[in-house]
């Protein structure tokens, strides 16, 4: 690990402050993916900028009958919030699915979205990745890429979100709050917060230099059944190969009037597909609907199998979602 | 005492509800979940330690153009940085013990290429990323797959250099031929990691004193005494020289078993600045700096009659590792001892890669070997359209099939039925016909058999004016429950209560004793305690003008017949002292010694994701005389759990571009965790071996593991009608079965 300057500003807005005016600065809340990848080198900041005091660990409802969940809400207690236990179980399901009791409990909502990728190549400082040093090449190409993606990948890189939290933000249309180093704030849908890794992989999400995080709202609940749908290699503390946030409402068996469906384990971020959406809509058929989810997708090998077990998880799925 | 004859009556047999076999919680049990059980990092014996942190090559071939350490040496608090320019000269490799920094070649990745020692922990890591070296690489020897052609048979192991790699006895080749039922398949299983809690850890202190040079380390070590003549050898330093303090440790399995490199570079580096030196490893060097198992390549066949009795059995296994090195897996020799059949060959054949260092992780060869063998028996079982169970039956041997000999006990086919009676094995349907919901549902058996070592061991013992018994010897406990059957044997044997006796372990000053390893442990070390029992019995007897065949011991005291008890404490003066000692003899020549039993397991796959999940397994073993009931059934199960992993997830992928271990950390290197293993039992058929020891124990530390893979891999099997062949069976393996068999029925 580097020696670095740590910062605890008492604002907000010095917050972003602080991380625009200094070089190579992070911010710090729960730390559970930041010091590992500081202990291996791979994240490198010279100032850390820890944001634990400021106040944005509440939830709060909205005037839209939706919710503010703060920055700093832990993984933990967002999962136990009674509001998002009734309304927004998918999110609850996808929280609890994740890591484990302790890091739950330490993890935030902010610093869930900013998670970065496991490919192994990433964590290995030896080995080329252009996510971790730009043009030095993609070692899981034509590497062992089991846990990669299939969708949306470039020639630079084929890392996925490993974040089952923005697997259920996304279906739930969530839009991330900031606030900029000279105080004004935007609000970026779910959609646009997560980017493709085209050529630029080192550049994950839209936020600015500075820009902080200060919340995450979800719109007013959706009717229909939640599900949280994790495939794993074991039962507990593993990383998605695939995942299924869905929430579908239906009128019996192959019947349905309302979809959303995202995926996690397959692309650089949540993957979202209106047309997969539309498709189950209209025509009932999961494959149909995954025929449009898999367009365009392509194994690198190892890989290969997320495709056929997305088609497979997903007719699970929806077969759930559509019990009489 | 050399084991020479079955030993006969012992004071054990005396007192079935004595204190040895009773589910005594773990001695050292409140220390450790207190934290007062010093491990070797944490030790404070040693004053105002430096700190290392090895720098380890990041390519696999090639080498060492240049080291760069200026920026290291000037960072904060370094004292020392050594590399191949300016490393103490050292001696000769010794068993798997090597000299460190040794010139510019570098033959695998995670090799130390340097060492920097700092004022603090966080400086010593923070500078050793400063380190630049630079490679002139060369391209990495492969996969073994790649490399078959080139394997040759290995020399014995220096551990057991009576056991060839090879074994054949009547005419495999023609009785094959001619089996009316053939089983000719292959099998394959990966790298593994040990993984233990534990990193490998030392701090060392050179010491020069009016004797000469010696060097203290404190240091995870599973068998200190072997430990002390190989790491002498490379410090140029004799054997007494080397003292080696490892009183607990994290866990083992085999991985320290052989000092590994942090214990050298840290005496190395300590000899240099005058001045203790301490090293971990962090869990990312766990997988390369120290050793692994071997991934193998495995053939079986097997030829049978229509009735399923064995005419031809043949096991092949080929093995890697590290350039220069000669371990191999001996995943055959358990198939040498297990089932009847008159034609018979076993062969192992190894390669050296670009790998570091494979060597011994628990059930070293039968782990694997039964992996692959508790398979093929399945499938012969469903070629045979017969219960498994039955199969084994028909095939159990009369006597050991290769060796000739009597086994001192084998209760194999008693821990089948009993296994499959409580197990509930008469449920078990056709392959595929089993569903739970979205589950697949199918259970698996497999047998278990580990050989029974007894290794040279002895103990001190030393009954003070205060009534308390003292154990000491260089024994290990690596969190097994070591300290806890030593003070049951001493207590039973004495009669005193556990609180009366106190065992000291884990130094080499102590007399020698056999470590922990290869599950002759609790065997040798307790065999050892046991003599020096007897002795000092015999001593208490004499002093108190007993005949010692008539002498009780109880309530701290020893009386004969109807006269009056005599406290120790009116005996024993300043404190009496007995020694003990216990070598293996004619006993193991004339009898086979394995530990048995029989897993059982019950497993779900989805039907849809192909996702494997245990639902329960049950184990039933024998392992002659139990010493605690509760330490025991948890070695059992431990085991079992190990195996859960070998079958469903355990796996260091090799990247063979870099010849590497890709999934080199605990997220991605999955081990189980507690949701894997919902319903894990075990339990014991009463045995007494009298020929193994005088304990009449068996080795119960491996033996768990042994098969338990196999029976899960067997109830995915049972499960789904989908074969795997290539452990472990994870999810993409089992889809490609449910996508070619849904294809079919599409069709």
């Amino acid at each position: 690990m580097k020696a670095f300057t740590y910062e605890r500003p008492a604002t907000v807005q010095e917050a972003a402050q602080l991380a625009a005016d200094r070089p190579d600065a992070r911010f710090i809340a729960g730390g559970t993916n930041l010091l590992d990848l500081m202990k291996l080198q791979i994240e490198t900041p010279a100032t850390l900028v820890d944001v634990n005091r400021l106040p944005l660990a509440k939830v709060e409802e909205t005037s839209e009958g939706g919710l503010r969940i703060g920055a700093l809400v832990r993984n933990a207690d967002l999962a136990a919030h009674p509001r998002v236990r009734k309304d927004y179980a998918v999110l609850s399901r996808a929280l609890l699915a994740g890591a484990s009791g302790q890091l739950r409990n330490k993890a935030t909502t902010a610093g869930n979205l900013l998670q970065r990728t496991r490919c192994y190549y990433f964590y290995d400082t030896a080995m080329p990745c252009n996510k971790r040093e730009p043009g030095s090449g993609c070692a899981a190409i034509g590497g062992f890429n089991r846990i990669m993606a299939v969708l949306g990948t470039s020639d630079q890189c084929i890392a996925t979100n490993p974040s089952d939290m923005n697997v259920a933000m996304r279906a739930l249309d969530a839009t991330v709050e900031t606030m900029a180093p000279d105080g004004t704030t935007r609000a970026i849908p779910m959609a646009d917060f997560h980017r493709l890794p085209g050529d630029t992989p080192q550049t994950e999400t839209d936020l600015r230099k500075g820009e902080i995080i200060t919340a995450v709202t979800l719109p007013k609940p959706v009717e229909g059944v939640h599900i949280y749908r994790k495939v794993r290699d074991r039962a507990s503390y593993a990383f998605a190969t695939i995942s299924i946030a869905a929430v579908i409402a239906a009128e019996g068996a192959g019947k349905v009037r309302a979809a959303r469906l995202a995926f996690g384990g397959l692309a650089h971020k949540p993957w979202r597909v209106a047309q997969a959406e539309e498709a189950l809509v209209r025509t009932g058929s999961a494959d149909t609907a995954a025929d449009a989810v898999l367009k365009g997708a392509r194994g690198y090998g190892a890989n290969d199998f997320k495709i056929p077990l997305t088609r497979r998880t997903l007719r699970a799925v929806v077969a759930q979602a559509t019990r009489t | 005492m050399e084991m020479n004859q079955p030993i006969g009556r012992t004071p054990l047999d005396d007192r079935p509800d004595g204190l040895v076999g009773k589910p005594l919680d773990r001695v050292d049990g409140p220390l450790k979940v207190t934290g007062r059980a010093p491990y070797a990092y944490e030790t404070h014996a040693l004053a105002n330690p430096a700190y290392g942190m090895i720098v380890t090559a990041t390519v696999a071939a090639g080498t060492i153009t240049a080291i760069d350490s200026d920026a290291a040496r000037r960072a904060p608090g370094v004292i020392y940085v050594m590399t191949h320019e300016n490393v103490p000269a050292q001696g000769e490799k010794k068993e798997q013990v090597w000299p460190q920094l040794q010139g510019r070649e570098v033959t695998f990745y995670g090799q130390p290429v340097a060492f920097v020692v700092a004022e603090t922990f966080e400086q010593a890591r923070a500078a050793a990323m400063l380190v630049a070296v630079t490679y002139d690489k060369a391209k990495p020897r492969g996969l073994l797959r790649d490399r078959l052609a080139e394997a040759y048979e290995p020399k014995p192991m220096t551990t057991s250099p009576g056991v060839k790699p090879d074994s054949a006895l009547g005419d495999f080749d023609g009785a094959f031929a001619q089996a009316p039922v053939k089983i000719d398949v292959e099998y394959t299983t990966p790298t593994q990691i040990h993984a233990q809690m534990e990193p490998h850890a030392t701090i060392a202190s050179w010491e020069t004193g009016p004797d000469g040079d010696g060097v203290v380390l404190y240091s995870a070590n599973q068998m200190p005494n072997r430990g002390q003549p190989a790491i002498g050898s490379v410090l140029k330093l004799p054997p007494e020289r080397v003292r080696i303090v490892t009183p607990y440790i994290g866990g083992g399995f085999g991985s320290k078993l052989q000092a590994v490199p942090e214990a050298t570079l840290a005496a190395l580096a300590s000899k240099v600045i005058k001045r203790p030196v301490k090293v971990a490893l962090t869990r990312q060097q766990e997988f390369h700096v120290a050793t692994h198992r071997t991934d193998t390549i495995q053939r079986i066949r097997l030829g049978a009659d229509q009735d399923g009795r064995l005419s031809a059995i043949s096991h092949e296994s080929w093995s890697d590792t590290a350039m220069g090195d000669g371990f191999y897996e001996t995943s055959a020799n358990v198939t040498r001892s297990l089932y009847a059949a008159p034609n018979r060959v076993t062969k192992h054949r190894m390669v050296n890669l670009n790998l570091p260092i494979a060597s011994s992780m628990r059930a070293p060869g039968e782990a694997v070997g039964q992996l692959a063998f508790e398979c093929a028996m399945d499938e012969l079982a469903e070629r045979l359209n017969l219960d498994p169970i039955e199969l084994r039956i028909r095939n159990e041997p009369t006597e050991d099939p290769e060796k000739k000999i009597p086994y001192s006990t084998r209760r194999l086919v008693d821990c089948l039925k009993a296994g499959a009676e409580r197990f509930g094995w008469d449920k078990r349907a056709k392959p595929g016909a089993t569903r739970d919901g979205q589950w697949l549902v199918g259970l698996g058996v497999s047998a278990a058999a580990r050989q029974n070592p007894l290794k040279p061991s002895s103990a001190s013992v030393r009954l003070g004016p205060d009534g308390v018994l003292v154990v000491r010897m260089a024994m290990t406990d690596l969190g097994t429950g070591t300290y806890t059957i030593l003070t049951q044997i001493g207590g039973e044997m004495m009669g005193l209560p556990p609180e009366k006796v106190r065992v000291e372990l884990g130094d080499t000053n102590f007399p020698k004793a056999a470590g922990s390893g290869g599950s002759f442990g609790a065997a040798s070390a307790g065999s050892a305690l046991y003599v020096a029992c007897d002795n000092l019995r015999q001593a208490l007897a004499t002093k108190a003008g007993i005949n010692s065949d008539e002498a009780a011991f109880a309530d701290g005291a020893v009386k004969a017949g109807n006269r009056s008890a005599v406290p120790f404490t009116d005996l024993v003066g300043e404190g009496l002292e007995a020694k003990g000692e216990i070598k293996p003899g004619d006993m193991e020549k004339k009898y086979s010694q394995y530990s048995f039993g029989a897993h059982f397991a019950e497993v779900g796959v989805d039907m849809d994701t192909g996702e494997v999940r245990l639902r329960r397994m049950l184990g039933c073993f024998t392992g002659g005389r139990i010493l605690n009931a509760k330490t025991a059934r948890s070695q059992a199960i431990g085991g079992m759990i190990f195996g859960v992993g070998a079958a469903l997830m355990e796996d260091a992928v090799i990247d063979p571009r870099y010849s590497y271990f890709v999934n080199h950390d605990l997220a991605e290197y999955h081990v189980v965790a507690h949701a894997d293993v919902p319903d894990v039992d075990a339990f014991f058929l009463p045995e007494l071996d009298d020929k193994a020891n005088p304990l009449k124990s068996k080795g119960l530390g491996e033996l768990g593991i042994c098969g338990a893979g196999a029976a899960v891999a067997n109830a995915i099997y049972n499960a789904t009608g989908i074969r795997i062949r290539d452990y472990p069976m994870t999810l993409d393996k089992v889809l490609k079965g449910l996508e070619e068999r849904d294809l079919q029925r599409r069709t």
